[in-house]
């Protein structure tokens, strides 16, 4: 077969749903990305989707692609035994258009867990903060998140309550309160304690296995959690 | 119609904008910022810079040291003046933004590393791994949530600047999710809007640079300079163009050719791999012509290698994105086996014409990054030297943009101007009907500037191009915009973009037709010699309707006498 067969869940505008089908020359595209750009120039120029680095680093192609989530851009068709591919808007995100989806609800959950080093010098700005190699190991991983969204829409947990906090959000909180620079780690861990954090989470690891950047939400989670509790005993009996 | 009235318009959240913002923010908490992007602003292309940013924080290098490389590498048309300020902005930077949280590469002390990069002589450039512009834009974007007077307009597509009395009141958008026409009406605006490297087909950049920012300031009376300048990187990788960090060589990765030679002694015998990136792209491009190129796996494209193989153990903690591009994308480990790379389309010298307090001809206009041309960059941008633009002068623009903000009433709208905005975009564009297909003009204006205003340019080559350029914008007239939603057509916004596409191709092919000499990027292999005595100008085009008027406008020199470049 010289063609993939496409197959696209398009939603339109007023929220009507319809499977729709391609064929699309192998020679003329090699990722996902580049399969949907074609269709939008030459097939059908009303089909709508997110993209834009094209190198997996801006995070904004994320869509499910044969039943998983996966970044559009770096779904090489190369890699991929098969001539026929589905492809459905990310889940748990409620669809604008087609495959493009809204997030920021996401965005707003990423910021509600103060994603930034908060220190109480702020505005001196003389000389870097010192961090050893080993300082820097502590956080560095967790830094990876391209916020592309692919583990909310692979969380089970996201899937039954929208206002979980989910997976991306709860690694940028513990990525901060690994970063030896940052103060803020007793506010944030007010904020992931709440009824909507750390707790929710049941360990299934989808997270982990779908995230695109080698970043182990799951892990930052259980590291939370243990933050949670040394908190939780300092306020019981006091002490630093 | 609606408008939104913020004191400080934005436009562009990438690294500059971003910056631009905060410094604003932070100057007055009363002053209130519109950050309008086409993107959600970690979506800008800022975020795929990868190898580093320069900065002087070593005793045993100096500011004229890091001034004489940008001089140097920007075959002397960058303004002397602006460099020698602008590398005294930068450390301070590099600090701030560690404070918020960037994870700048470490020394074993804890201290900020440093490492080399091409054309420089001191290893200055700070870097996060190879993932500088995406660390630092995490770190900007989540700096800028502190600020409550920082109001986010994401996925607001910018499609004109109202100009009234030599002073700007308002921008007309488009919300791309609803389809509104939305006119946001402020006291200053910062042009952070980037490049147009996505003219050319095989290029480096993210989709979405189509140079909009330009655009939009050409078609309101602010000249653009320097236009035909564009930087061509040596190593995007085949065939999709994604970079690979020129950092790659600067840690001791070697170029060979198809007898699997290192060729670069022959163009560049002393820096050889870490010369330029003008002088290694036509390195390149010289020895594919001579036969020595690799054709095979990848369409029709020839190649060189990048062989990594001999600093493999330096791969997974200095350049483990490359690393990962390199398998996800080619399932070639790096590791063991070279890389396929040709040049591609980079970096937009040119841009606004700007200084170095980023002002430009209106006066509560300011431009900075890529969409600016200081010129800090003039004919060849050094590696390492974009990123840290983006920093030190966006918090010079957010300041003066807020300044002049917290002494300036609102001038008021001009309605006329905004509903002739909204006319050309309802009532011309979606309604014209000749059949022409947006996407196809777009595939055929960037073959053209590949094979006709590329690394290496001629007379002919060039008036081809303009011939060509000419037609693309007489089918532009005939377009049908298939897609006739209002929400989320992105169909509409590719041919706004391409309307600013076809504008500028016109700018670059002109300036490098009148510009009979070769310097940096521009090379014209009818005068292969650069022209210090006719052509050591900047290159000024102005809107008319009959296309751009072109002038020039003297370099400034301080203290470096050009002399003959060679690395």
């Amino acid at each position: 077969m010289d063609e993939y067969t496409v197959e696209i869940k398009r939603t339109d505008v007023d929220g009507k749903t319809r499977m729709q089908t391609f064929k699309v020359p192998k020679d003329k595209v090699s990722t996902v990305l580049e399969t949907l750009l074609y269709i939008k120039g030459y097939l059908d120029q009303t089909l709508t989707f997110r993209y834009s680095c094209g190198m997996e680093i801006c995070g904004s192609c994320g869509m499910e692609i044969n039943g998983k989530p996966h970044m559009a851009c770096s779904f090489v068709l190369d890699n991929f035994k098969g001539d026929k591919i589905l492809i459905e808007p990310l889940k748990h995100f409620k669809i604008l258009r087609d495959l493009a989806v809204d997030i920021d609800p996401f965005f707003d959950k990423y910021k509600a867990v103060k994603p930034y080093v908060i220190r109480n010098d702020d505005g001196n700005y003389q000389k870097e903060l010192l961090q050893t190699p080993k300082q820097f190991d502590e956080y560095i991983d967790y830094s990876m998140c391209i916020k592309c969204g692919l583990c909310m829409a692979a969380c089970p947990i996201e899937g039954s309550d929208e206002n979980y906090l989910g997976p991306a959000p709860l690694t940028a909180a513990w990525r901060f309160i690994a970063d030896n620079r940052d103060q803020g780690k007793k506010m944030r861990l007010e904020i992931v304690s709440g009824a909507e954090g750390a707790s929710r989470c049941h360990f299934a690891g989808e997270c982990t296995e779908v995230c695109p950047k080698g970043v182990n939400p799951s892990f930052a989670i259980q590291k939370l959690r243990s933050s949670m509790i040394g908190l939780e005993f300092q306020k019981l009996f006091g002490g630093k | 119609m609606d408008t939104i009235k913020e004191d400080v318009i934005i436009l562009g959240g990438g690294m500059a904008g971003l910056r631009a913002a905060v410094a604003a923010a932070e100057y007055d908490s009363k002053i209130t910022i519109g950050l309008v992007s086409k993107l959600y602003p970690l979506r800008s292309h800022s975020v795929a810079a990868e190898g580093g940013t320069s900065a002087v924080l070593n005793a045993k290098d100096s500011f004229d040291l890091h001034a004489y490389d940008t001089i140097k590498g920007s075959d002397y048309l960058g303004d002397q003046d602006a460099i020698e300020e602008f590398v005294r902005l930068v450390p301070e930077q590099i600090y701030t933004t560690d404070h918020w949280g960037c994870p700048w590469s470490r020394n074993e002390d804890g201290t900020i590393a440093q490492r080399d990069f091409g054309a420089l002589s001191f290893p200055r450039a700070v870097f996060a791994a190879d993932k500088t512009g995406f660390h630092v834009m995490q770190t900007l974007y989540s700096r800028a949530l502190m600020y409550p007077n920082i109001h986010f307009y994401n996925e607001y597509f910018a499609t004109k600047l109202v100009v009234e009395n030599n002073l700007f009141n308002a921008i007309t958008t488009i919300n791309i999710k609803t389809g509104d026409f939305v006119v946001f009406q402020g006291k200053s605006i910062v042009f952070a809007a980037g490049g147009a490297g996505r003219l050319y087909q095989f290029s480096t950049n993210a989709h979405f640079v189509t140079g909009d920012g330009d655009g939009i300031a050409y078609r309101a009376g602010i000249p653009l300079k320097d236009m035909e300048f564009m930087q061509f990187h040596p190593t995007g990788l085949v065939p999709s163009g994604i970079l690979i960090t020129e950092a790659a060589r600067a840690e001791g990765g070697i170029l060979l050719n198809n007898e699997k030679k290192r060729f670069m002694s022959t163009y560049a015998p002393n820096k050889l791999e870490k010369a330029s990136r003008d002088v290694v792209s036509r390195a390149i491009m010289w020895e594919i012509e001579a036969g020595r190129g690799i054709k095979g796996e990848y369409g029709d494209m020839e190649y060189v290698y990048l062989d990594l193989t001999g600093i493999s153990n330096l791969l997974d903690e200095r350049l483990p994105m490359i690393t990962e591009i390199a398998k996800k994308f080619n399932g070639i480990d790096a590791h063991t086996e070279p890389i396929p790379i040709h040049p591609a389309a980079h970096y937009t010298m040119g841009g606004i014409d700007s200084n170095v307090k980023t002002t430009t001809l209106y006066p509560n206009v300011f431009a900075v990054g890529e969409n600016a041309c200081v010129s800090i960059h003039g004919a060849n941008r050094l590696g390492s030297n974009s990123t840290n633009e983006c920093l030190a002068l966006g918090n010079v623009a957010g300041k003066v943009a807020a300044e002049w903000a917290k002494s300036h009433d609102f001038a008021s709208v001009s309605i006329s101007s905004v509903n002739d905005e909204e006319k050309r975009i309802w009532e011309d564009l979606l309604k014209r009907n000749g059949g022409e297909n947006v996407a196809k003009i777009r595939d055929d204006l960037r073959i053209n500037l590949d094979k006709n205003v590329g690394v290496f340019r001629t007379e002919d080559l060039l008036q081809q191009g303009l011939k060509n350029i000419k037609s693309y914008q007489e089918r532009y007239n005939r377009i049908t915009i298939e897609d006739k939603s209002s929400k989320f057509n992105m169909e509409l916004q590719w041919a706004l973009e391409l309307g600013f596409m076809l504008d500028l191709a016109e700018i670059i092919n002109v300036g490098a037709i009148m510009r009979k000499e070769s310097r940096g990027a521009h090379y014209r292999r009818d005068f292969p010699d650069r022209d210090d005595k006719n052509f050591m100008k900047h290159t000024i085009a102005s809107y008319s309707v009959n296309g751009p008027q072109i002038s020039y406008k003297p370099v400034v020199k301080t203290k470096w006498e050009p002399t003959v470049r060679s690395y």
